[in-house]
């Protein structure tokens, strides 16, 4: 038995049961973060070795229970059924033991190797309970060890255990499970029978855990069993149809409903055997926490401050490392643009590669800290508080309470955004969060908004401005009644949430919970983002040979020499200003040269040539162009205008400004160019984020086309309907 | 009477479990079950949703969800 060999150890547990923490304790930093296949629920595993094995340490979704509702449960349970782990753990909070336990029954009914972990029975203990875990090992016929996840204590003695187990010969048919009254029992033993009759080679579950599910009426499990069993099986199911008619008749109540009630009965008859409480003299101190932070009148003033604090800190403080970071990449850009000689190649790398990368790099800073304070929000047990105090507003949207955490995000980046939406359960939720919270505008549309308001405004831009946040605000409301109510419909997910006990969080939990997640950005940095900034730089720098209108180099080298003459020619005094004057000249031609180049690039093309689709919004090509290039990030809009109006880098601040006045452009449509910002298209970098965390390019594609539209149709609206009020 | 008609700070026990699907399971399996002694703790700030503290621990429901459960009030059950 001392040979090497790999044994899978699934962790299964009740969210809040501090499996989280355990698993940390057993892996450290050697897990792989990742998706289940086809969902986007966390799948954690870790490779360790110990005791001279190899362990793989699954983290299963917490659940309560393995009835497939939640795809975490789905999860869970394929999980168990079709991997078969060899030893499952099963993580039980000794101050929640009767809840604990529903799953542990499910669990054991699956026949697979079930071992008990303890956890934090000494906070039960203080709180007045005790529990014989040798009494609860022999009622259920389980090992139990003692462990204390935040402590580190008894994970060694967990492995160990669990490793006996893994090697022990397959459990005794004599076992402890759930009976359940006479009535049902008998239906249980007659689909059993006719599935060990007929159809027993043809399913690879076991006989009674087949049929006490399809009594239950389980959906997934009965396609499953309808679909390998053929004709025989639809005999059985059939049967099982009249058992379940017959039992409803029987009790008024659906056989699943009876089932559960009696999981409950079993499970109050082991707890009376194992637990003892003393004295309810307890101090809840979550209790007492809750006082002031659930407060009638205080609750939300501290829920916005918490908010307020954790903005703040994202935004604020990111803003220091954010302009490292920006130093950094200008470093790195012109160091290789002093060692890699002039050519195609140096252009891709520092305008493509470094440049595209590094513009969303910089976000590094600000989803560090926001998935930091998400993790401490949610390590606390305050994230639950959270949606206790917001569901009344967020389900007047359709949504779930805590929905409103990534929503807000929206307003500083879309990509910790929708990243964080990982936070809620229902996948319906999920995706109708992420879906509108592109219309929360985001930081980097505010640039626009200051050039184009304070250009057309004036004393009115801060008004404007909040009008154009509040716009975004209501349409992502109407548009999430309006999915609610057509793609996403369906009863809203149950809001039925535990308020866990306010725990003082790990700080290696919570680096471990920030990492994770910052490294799903960077993953994305190194593959989409890589190639989106390369396919921009093309577009925009080719093609190559354009035809400029003006020889460029031949009128610099003319209006070089002309002032070279005047200078020769003039005084002391005249000699400063005409060198002033040349300089001024030449670069007025390099910009003009510059605005050719990216009218005439590939990217000017398609600008101009989609911009008839722009026209009745009151956009001109340039006002296209640099849309296109907002895509890539939307602070870009305004560079790429500056590029336009050959104003970029000038020394009059007000430069772009007074181009923008002589353009043609009025307030009128400026507006709607606001207005369509706020609400085109998310990003590249929200995109892909968007696709990774649907999982689902249908979503994202319908994410773009509907904010696109509703951009497209709440400009022309401005536009046409201020034209027809008679504004300009 | 409804738990969703409970004042803060009452306590009853739960007699049926109305409704289909989800909810009722979900509820079942938290441990809302028939017999089950409720205690409710509070009403959020806007009155929905409520938080009930059930076998030791706290469980939140919106008030539309616990208008699906009926309890029996207990008594003495007020503290």
């Amino acid at each position: 038995m001392t040979d090497k060999k790999t044994i899978t150890i699934a962790l299964a547990g009740n969210p809040n049961s501090g499996k989280t923490t355990i698993f940390n304790n057993i892996t450290g930093t050697r897990q792989k973060v990742g998706n289940w296949p086809g969902v986007t629920v966390e799948k954690k595993e870790g490779l360790i070795r110990k005791f001279g094995y190899d362990l793989k340490i699954v983290d299963l979704p917490g659940t309560y229970s393995l009835t497939p509702f939640s795809i975490e449960e789905i999860v869970a349970r394929d999980f168990v059924l079709d991997e078969s782990p060899d030893v499952i753990i099963d993580i039980i909070d000794a101050s929640n033991l009767e809840r604990s336990l529903y799953l542990a029954t499910q669990l054991r009914e699956i026949d697979s190797k079930v071992l008990f972990a303890l956890n934090m029975a000494d906070v039960a203990r203080l709180n007045g309970t005790k529990i014989d875990a040798e009494m609860l090992s022999d009622l259920l016929a389980v090992p139990v060890v003692f462990t204390v996840g935040n402590k580190n204590e008894g994970i060694d003695n967990l492995l160990q255990e669990a490793i006996k187990l893994a090697e022990t010969a397959p459990a005794e048919k004599e076992k402890r499970n759930v009976k359940y009254n006479k009535d049902i029992e008998n239906a249980i033993s007659k689909i059993q029978n006719l599935i060990e009759e007929k159809v027993k080679e043809k399913i690879n579950y076991k006989s009674r855990w087949t049929a006490i599910k399809l009594l239950e009426d389980d959906k997934i499990v009965k396609e499953r069993f309808a679909g390998k069993t053929g004709a025989e099986g639809e005999e059985i199911l059939e049967e099982t149809r009249n058992l379940r008619t017959y039992l409803l008749n029987h009790f008024d109540e659906d056989a699943e409903i009876v089932m559960t009630d009696d999981r409950y009965g079993f499970i109050a008859g082991i707890i009376k055997e194992v637990q003892t409480t003393t004295a309810r003299d307890r101090v809840d101190f979550s209790r007492n926490i809750d006082l002031v932070l659930t407060n009638r009148f205080i609750g939300f003033p501290i829920f916005i401050f918490f908010i307020w604090a954790m903005f703040q800190l994202t935004f604020t403080l990111g803003a220091y490392p954010m302009d490292w970071i920006e130093s950094g990449v200008n470093l790195i850009s012109s160091f290789a643009g002093n060692i890699v000689p002039e050519s195609l190649l140096k252009d891709l790398l520092i305008n493509g590669i470094i440049g595209g990368v590094g513009s969303v790099i910089v976000f590094l800073p600000n989803i560090l800290i926001l998935f930091f304070c998400i993790a401490l929000l949610e390590d606390t047990g305050y994230m639950a508080r959270a949606a206790f105090l917001m569901d009344k507003i967020m389900h007047l949207i359709g949504l779930h309470g805590k929905s409103f955490i990534p929503m807000l995000m929206g307003f500083g980046c879309n990509v910790p955004a929708i990243m964080a939406t990982r936070t809620l359960e229902s996948e319906k939720d999920r995706i109708l969060t992420i879906l509108i919270t592109p219309f929360m505008s985001c930081s980097a549309k505010l640039p626009v908004y200051i050039v184009l308001a304070g250009t057309f405004f004036a004393a009115k831009a801060g008004n404007v401005i909040f009008s154009l946040y509040l716009l975004g605000i209501v349409l992502s409301i109407l548009s999430g009644r309006l999915f609610r109510s057509t793609l996403l419909k369906g009863v809203d997910a149950p809001f039925v949430m535990e308020l866990p006990p306010y725990r003082v969080p790990m700080l290696k939990s919570l680096m471990i919970h920030m990492w994770d997640r910052s490294k799903i950005f960077l993953k994305r940095m190194g593959g989409v983002i890589l190639v989106g900034s390369v396919i921009v730089w093309t577009l925009s720098a080719f093609p190559r040979n354009i035809e400029y209108s003006l020889d460029y180099s031949f009128e610099m080298n003319r209006v070089n020499e002309s002032f070279n003459l005047k200078i020769a020619a003039a005084g002391d005094e005249d000699k400063e200003v005409f060198k002033k004057e040349r300089i001024a000249a030449i670069i007025g031609l390099q910009k003009a040269m510059n605005a050719e180049k990216t009218e005439k690039s590939y990217m000017g093309r398609i600008g101009k040539g989609i911009s008839p689709v722009f026209e009745p919004l009151g956009i001109d090509w340039r006002g296209s162009v640099s849309l296109l290039t907002g895509f890539f990030a939307k602070e870009i809009v305004v560079s790429t205008l500056g590029v336009l109006y050959s104003t970029e880098g000038h020394d009059d601040k007000d430069a772009l400004k007074k181009a923008l006045r002589s353009s043609g452009m009025t307030p009128l449509s400026a507006l709607s160019m606001m207005v369509f910002v706020l609400l085109y298209l998310p990003c590249f970098a929200a995109i892909s984020m968007i696709r990774k965390e649907t999982a689902s390019f249908k979503w994202t594609a319908f994410s773009i086309i509907y904010t696109t539209s509703v951009a497209w149709i709440a400009a022309f609206c401005v536009f046409q309907g201020g034209k027809m009020l008679g504004f300009l | 009477m409804l738990l969703s008609e409970m004042k803060q700070g009452e306590k009853g026990v739960v007699v049926r479990i109305a409704g289909k699907g989800a909810l009722r399971r979900r509820l079942l399996e938290m441990g809302v079950v028939k017999g089950t002694e409720v205690f409710v703790e509070k009403y959020a700030p806007l009155k929905d949703p409520v938080e009930l503290v059930l076998k030791g621990f706290h469980l939140s429901l919106r008030v539309e969800e616990a208008a699906q459960i009926t309890v029996e009030r207990s008594l003495q059950g007020t503290g």
